[in-house]
């Protein structure tokens, strides 16, 4: 193959990688950008929503559309109920607690299911619901239609999410508690309302990005969702945790970066993300296009 | 006087739990019940039951002439080095395990082994090929052939039946059985006059995203693919790089040796061929007599990992009746003299602890494996 055609190829794979990241990254940075909160178990609604779409598709034999819609509303749902029982209770108690209590919500989103007998510790196959087609776009690189449905599931749900953040007034709600939780009490807004719709839609992506991440690579285990997590996580980091561009430029570049670093020298490829962590925290502190903290006064 | 009573207790806790230990054999067994790596636990579990079931139908063990009943305790240790390394420790200071089978992992029975070596407890891992292992002490030893018999092998089988010069090589850097066979197939294929024109690397058993090492691969000059690396791993790597549009045969070793493989890699496994040290095909009697016994108690096949479970198991069952006693020189000395005619061949272990045992080749046909051919060291 030529260098252009390489390159091309190359590119496909970053960003077809990226976008799940950015997915996976925007439920960081919401619940951040919200209660200030790093939700350690947001990793595991990926995996949540990756096994709610393999019963889905092998218990009723959904197609695409419903199984990732099903993968969507479940770990919504428990995401709501889990902010309700785990965090609501420590929303005013010191940050530390509600930190650790997502450490401790992670583990058990983890280990619980391997308990239960028709989950269990051991990986599962994830059904084919796209047909694999290859389509050559510049000579030899080629993309193909699971990398395609992931690319555009992404820009999809993408675009809902700016949409509902800026142009409803639940979003204008949301930005409003973001900016300012106890001046957007006094102004009538339902603060808890707000907080759990927050949860509801991060989790939803996440859960969408179980899907699609789990169609391109179809192996699904109750631990999928720790390393997936910590990556989206850098991600959400290096755009500047708390912006949602910058959770997806974030995530792009990391798909994109990690591509392109495996390509020069795969013995370094899956350190590069943390590289690229190190290097942004040096030299901006609060991410790509993070704000730098203000202090309320 | 109080403190007296408590030195007393002390004491007296330690006389009885030593005359309980004397009254029990326990021997401790570590493998990867969950986790990434549950399957390869799940046959192991199945070749030591098998061991029970033939030589302690009643579960008891004679030791120096004395019937004394055996205590087989399972510890998970989910194919990571930390927890292995924990279940050792607890194996030894809590249930004062007289031996230990297992792990079957070269990075997880390098982590566990040198507790063992320092307390003095005989060892037998079950698959860790990495040569590094037995080298920890003179308590560890393994039922498995190693690293560099393992590279050779498939290096030959590339240069000579495959009849190719060139190899590309996909390899994890995580992992000390992946590094491990990537070292000795590169050294012995450039020995027989072949080249590894390309090696790529990934960085553990979490990345699921090789497009770009199959990028390179496919743009290099290869004429053979070998993924030196875990089932869980090559299932997606098959499929990725059939559908990167590699054609190249693939090639690896043991670790591919599991059914579950092929409902990862779904078809892309045809013809894929790797080194292992058991093919239920093997013609020999003893072969036969354990697949027919296996066949009869699980309804399935047997592969590498319920092999050498069940010859570990023989053969630290035989140790320690041979040894007579429950110390743990007498026991080491006697797994060192092992003579033993079991399923792949008669075991004898050479100075470095490992045994001189054959490699078997055998290739994924039509979702299944099928024997190719045997190497003898």
């Amino acid at each position: 193959m030529a260098q252009t055609e390489q390159l091309v190829q190359l590119l496909i794979y970053g960003i077809q990688l990226g976008v799940i990241y950015a997915l996976i990254a925007l439920g960081y940075t919401m619940v951040y950008g919200i209660i200030n909160l790093i939700n350690f178990a947001h990793g595991d609604f990926v995996m949540i929503g990756a096994f709610t779409a393999f019963f889905a598709v092998n218990l009723a034999g959904v197609g695409f559309f419903p199984a990732i819609l099903a993968a969507m509303l479940f770990p919504a749902v428990l995401s709501i109920i889990i902010e309700r029982l785990a965090y609501r209770p420590l929303r005013d108690k010191p940050r530390l607690s509600a930190l650790i209590t997502a450490i401790g919500v992670s583990i058990f989103l983890e280990n619980f299911p391997r308990m239960v007998p028709f989950i269990g510790p051991n990986f599962k196959r994830f059904p084919e619901l796209i047909t694999m087609r290859h389509f050559y776009v510049l000579g030899q690189a080629s993309i193909n239609s699971i990398q395609i449905s992931n690319i555009v599931a992404s820009g999809v749900l993408l675009a809902l999410l700016i949409f509902l953040v800026q142009y409803t007034k639940m979003g204008r709600a949301m930005r409003a508690v973001a900016y300012n939780k106890d001046a957007a009490a006094l102004m009538g807004i339902n603060v808890n309302r707000v907080i759990s719709l927050t949860f509801f839609i991060g989790a939803a992506l996440a859960g969408a990005g179980g899907v699609l991440y789990s169609l391109t690579y179809p192996m699904i285990d109750v631990l999928m969702g720790g390393w997936l997590g910590t990556k989206a996580f850098i991600a959400a980091v290096f755009g500047g945790i708390g912006s949602i561009p910058g959770a997806v430029l974030g995530g792009l570049l990391m798909g994109i970066i990690e591509v392109f670093a495996t390509a020069v020298y795969s013995e370094l490829g899956y350190g590069s993300g943390f590289i690229v962590l190190i290097f942004v925290l040096l030299f901006r502190p609060s991410g790509l296009l993070g704000k730098a903290p203000l202090d309320k006064v | 006087m109080r403190k007296f009573l408590v030195v007393v207790g002390i004491i007296a806790v330690f006389l009885c739990s030593g005359a309980f230990a004397a009254d029990e054999v326990r021997i401790g067994i570590v493998l990867p019940i969950s986790g990434q790596a549950a399957m390869y636990g799940a046959y192991c579990k199945t070749g030591i039951e098998l061991a029970l079931k033939e030589l302690a139908p009643d579960n008891t063990i004679t030791v120096g002439g004395k019937k004394l009943p055996l205590t087989i305790i399972y510890e998970d240790n989910e194919n990571k080095p930390e927890i292995t390394a924990n279940a050792y420790r607890k194996l030894i200071d809590q249930d004062e395990v007289t031996a230990i089978i297992g792990p079957e992992s070269s990075s997880t029975a390098l982590a566990g082994a040198p507790i063992a070596q320092s307390s003095g407890i005989p060892v037998v891992t079950i698959f860790p090929t990495n040569p590094k292992v037995t080298q920890v002490g003179d308590y560890i030893f393994r039922a498995c052939f190693i690293d560099p018999f393992q590279g050779a092998v498939m290096a030959k089988y590339a240069y000579n039946d495959l009849k190719v010069t060139k190899a590309a090589v996909l390899y994890n850097n995580g992992n000390d059985f992946s590094k491990g066979l990537t070292e000795f197939f590169t050294k012995t294929f450039a020995e027989l006059g072949g080249k590894v024109v390309i090696t790529e690397a990934y960085g553990g058993s979490d990345i699921r995203d090789f497009n770009a090492q199959f990028n390179n691969i496919k743009a290099s000059d290869a004429q053979v693919l070998f993924m030196p690396n875990t089932y869980f791993e090559s299932g997606l790597q098959m499929q990725q790089a059939r559908s990167a549009g590699i054609t190249l045969p693939l090639i690896g070793g043991d670790g591919w040796d599991t059914p579950d493989l092929v409902t990862i890699s779904n078809g892309s496994e045809e013809g894929a061929a790797y080194s292992c040290a058991f093919s239920h095909e093997a013609t020999t009697p003893q072969a036969q007599k354990f697949v027919q016994a296996y066949r009869a108690a699980y309804n399935d096949v047997p592969n590498s990992n319920a092999v050498l479970s069940y010859e570990s198991l023989s053969i630290v069952y035989r140790a320690i009746e041979a040894a007579g006693s429950l110390d743990g020189a007498a026991i080491r000395d006697a797994i060192a003299k092992t003579k033993l005619e079991l399923p792949s061949g008669v075991i004898e272990f050479d100075s470095d602890r490992n045994p001189k045992k054959p490699a078997v080749i055998v290739m994924y046909k039509g979702g299944k494996t099928s024997y190719v051919t045997t190497v003898n060291p």
